[in-house]
């Protein structure tokens, strides 16, 4: 396996008293695709909201494309990471989130150039380029000038991940970006997705109760079952020959 | 009518202090910074708990009096009365609104890789302002208002001259208060109408929870 982008190493994660991840250990190689299911409240948000630097993990280390994401090393030990450290490293990763929280006073267009605008210092031009480029391939070419209010829940995340793209992370990670959605827009969303992981070279975890979509993209299922990682393996293994009792009932209720 | 230019130019000079004020007071308010925290705290209480009036007579007469600070002019010692005291009362909705822009507001733009200073300056503050305006405009109309208070530290706004001008033609008396009154309504006309402008304006692009 190549150097892998993220490596999770035994990762404790408590809110308050109760303790929501009990040691994740992940290793997600470079344009890897890994769908992440498990009952609600097992921890799935939290995983991924760590690796966005949304969440901080209780104890553990995260590592980033060669570089610890919640730490620094100082006179050869590990500190907390400050500000400036968490910029730089998180620059890699991107996510899209159950209720697109896309910007209301921008235009969808603003949306998507704001970023590499003001963080990334790409010129304004190169942004518009690169920001309408993006917003076609999602199928939204036409509206850039509409704002977020103007347009249906599917049309959103479509942006959102437009413009979480125009950022070109190496790690792309998405919270069940379609639960929030009406189930007629959701074919639309997970079609886009599709897209975007043929494409290839981006790693992606992706959070999803939807098993048919998870087993066609995914390379690698992880079951995650009270805060730790009860199972994985590829689609076949997870999704259909699994032993495992709690795995197969958490299956059966999406079987219809 | 004589003084209208003394209650505009107090009105003005107030509304611009006290939004200045109401930004560093709020601001402070959100500070990481636990003694900025307090201290703008305790001017926000103290300025909310006391009356107006009382502060006006604390800058114009207790100021100079007791520490021997002389504020540039009488101008200037009710100006900076009301803009303190009004800030006080408007950097609690500056405080609110930035802390009512949604979560997911500032996450997403985490996730975008801002920076603190980028995510307020480019996400939160412009959510927040439209917020705002609504609350802006009415403490504007409030601040008119209260700029009738000036007349008894001795500066010549309308009441003042309305007050002069019954004294000396006791007779007019009811019409020069009814004249008073339509023209602090006309002032306040146009602000009453920009306020309107702003809750419409509030209600587009913002996104809270
Ligand atoms: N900010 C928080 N404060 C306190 N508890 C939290 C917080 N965030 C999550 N939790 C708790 O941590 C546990 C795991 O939450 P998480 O959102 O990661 O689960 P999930 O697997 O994503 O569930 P779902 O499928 O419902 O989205 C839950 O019990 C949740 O209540
Ligand atoms: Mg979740």
């Amino acid at each position: 396996m190549a150097k892998p982008i993220a490596v999770y190493n035994d990762v404790h994660k408590s809110f308050g008293d109760v303790e929501v991840l009990k040691g994740i250990d992940l290793e997600i190689a470079p344009a890897e695709k890994v769908a992440l299911i498990g009952p609600s409240g097992s921890g799935k948000t939290t995983i991924i909201r760590m690796l966005m630097t949304l969440e901080q993990p209780t104890s553990g280390t995260i590592v980033v494309d060669g570089q610890y994401l919640w730490h620094m090393e100082k006179n050869g030990e590990l500190v907390p990471a400050n500000e400036k450290h968490l910029r730089q490293v998180r620059g890699d990763i991107g996510m899209v989130f159950q209720h697109f929280n896309l910007f209301p006073h921008m235009s969808i267009l603003e949306n998507c150039m704001v970023a590499p605008i003001n963080v990334k210092g790409v010129p304004k031009k190169e942004a518009r380029e690169r920001s309408v480029e993006m917003l076609e391939k999602v199928g939204l070419g036409d509206k850039l000038d509409d704002y977020p209010s103007q347009l249906s829940g599917g049309q959103k995340q479509r942006v959102a991940m437009a413009r979480a793209l125009v950022m070109r992370p190496k790690i792309m990670l998405f919270d069940e970006v379609t639960s929030a959605l009406d189930p007629e827009l959701v074919g639309e969303v997970l079609e886009v997705i599709r897209d975007i992981a043929k494409e290839g070279e981006m790693a992606m975890v992706l959070v999803t109760h939807e098993m048919d979509f998870a087993r066609d993209i995914a390379d690698r299922v992880v079951f995650l079952d009270e805060g730790r990682i009860a199972e994985q393996g590829t689609p076949e293994q997870v999704l259909e020959n699994s032993e495992s009792e709690r795995l197969n009932s958490f299956l059966s209720r999406f079987r219809s | 009518m004589k003084g209208i230019n003394i209650t505009i130019t107090v009105l003005i000079a107030s509304a611009i202090l006290s939004y200045l004020v109401a930004f560093i007071a709020g601001f402070g308010r959100l500070s990481n910074n636990i003694f900025i925290r307090k201290f703008t705290g305790f001017y926000v209480e103290v300025f909310r708990g006391t009356s107006l009036i009382v502060q006006l007579f604390w800058f114009y007469y207790a100021l100079p009096g007791l520490f021997d600070i002389h504020l540039a002019s009488d101008f200037w010692a009710a100006v900076i009365a009301i803009a303190m005291n009004y800030g006080a009362y408007m950097s609690e909705i500056v405080r609110g609104s930035i802390l009512s822009v949604a979560k997911g507001q500032r996450e997403a733009a985490t996730a975008l890789n801002m920076s603190r200073f980028q995510r307020m300056r480019l996400v939160i503050l412009p959510q927040a302002v439209r917020m705002m305006l609504p609350e802006f405009g009415n403490y504007l109309i409030q601040m008119l208002k209260a700029t009738s208070l000036v007349s008894l530290v001795g500066l010549t706004d309308i009441l003042y001259h309305g007050d002069i001008f019954r004294s000396t033609h006791l007779s007019l008396a009811p019409t020069v208060y009814i004249l008073i009154l339509v023209f602090y309504f006309i002032l306040a006309l146009p602000l009453i109408w920009l306020t309107r402008w702003a809750e419409k304006q509030s209600s587009k692009g913002v996104a809270s929870e």
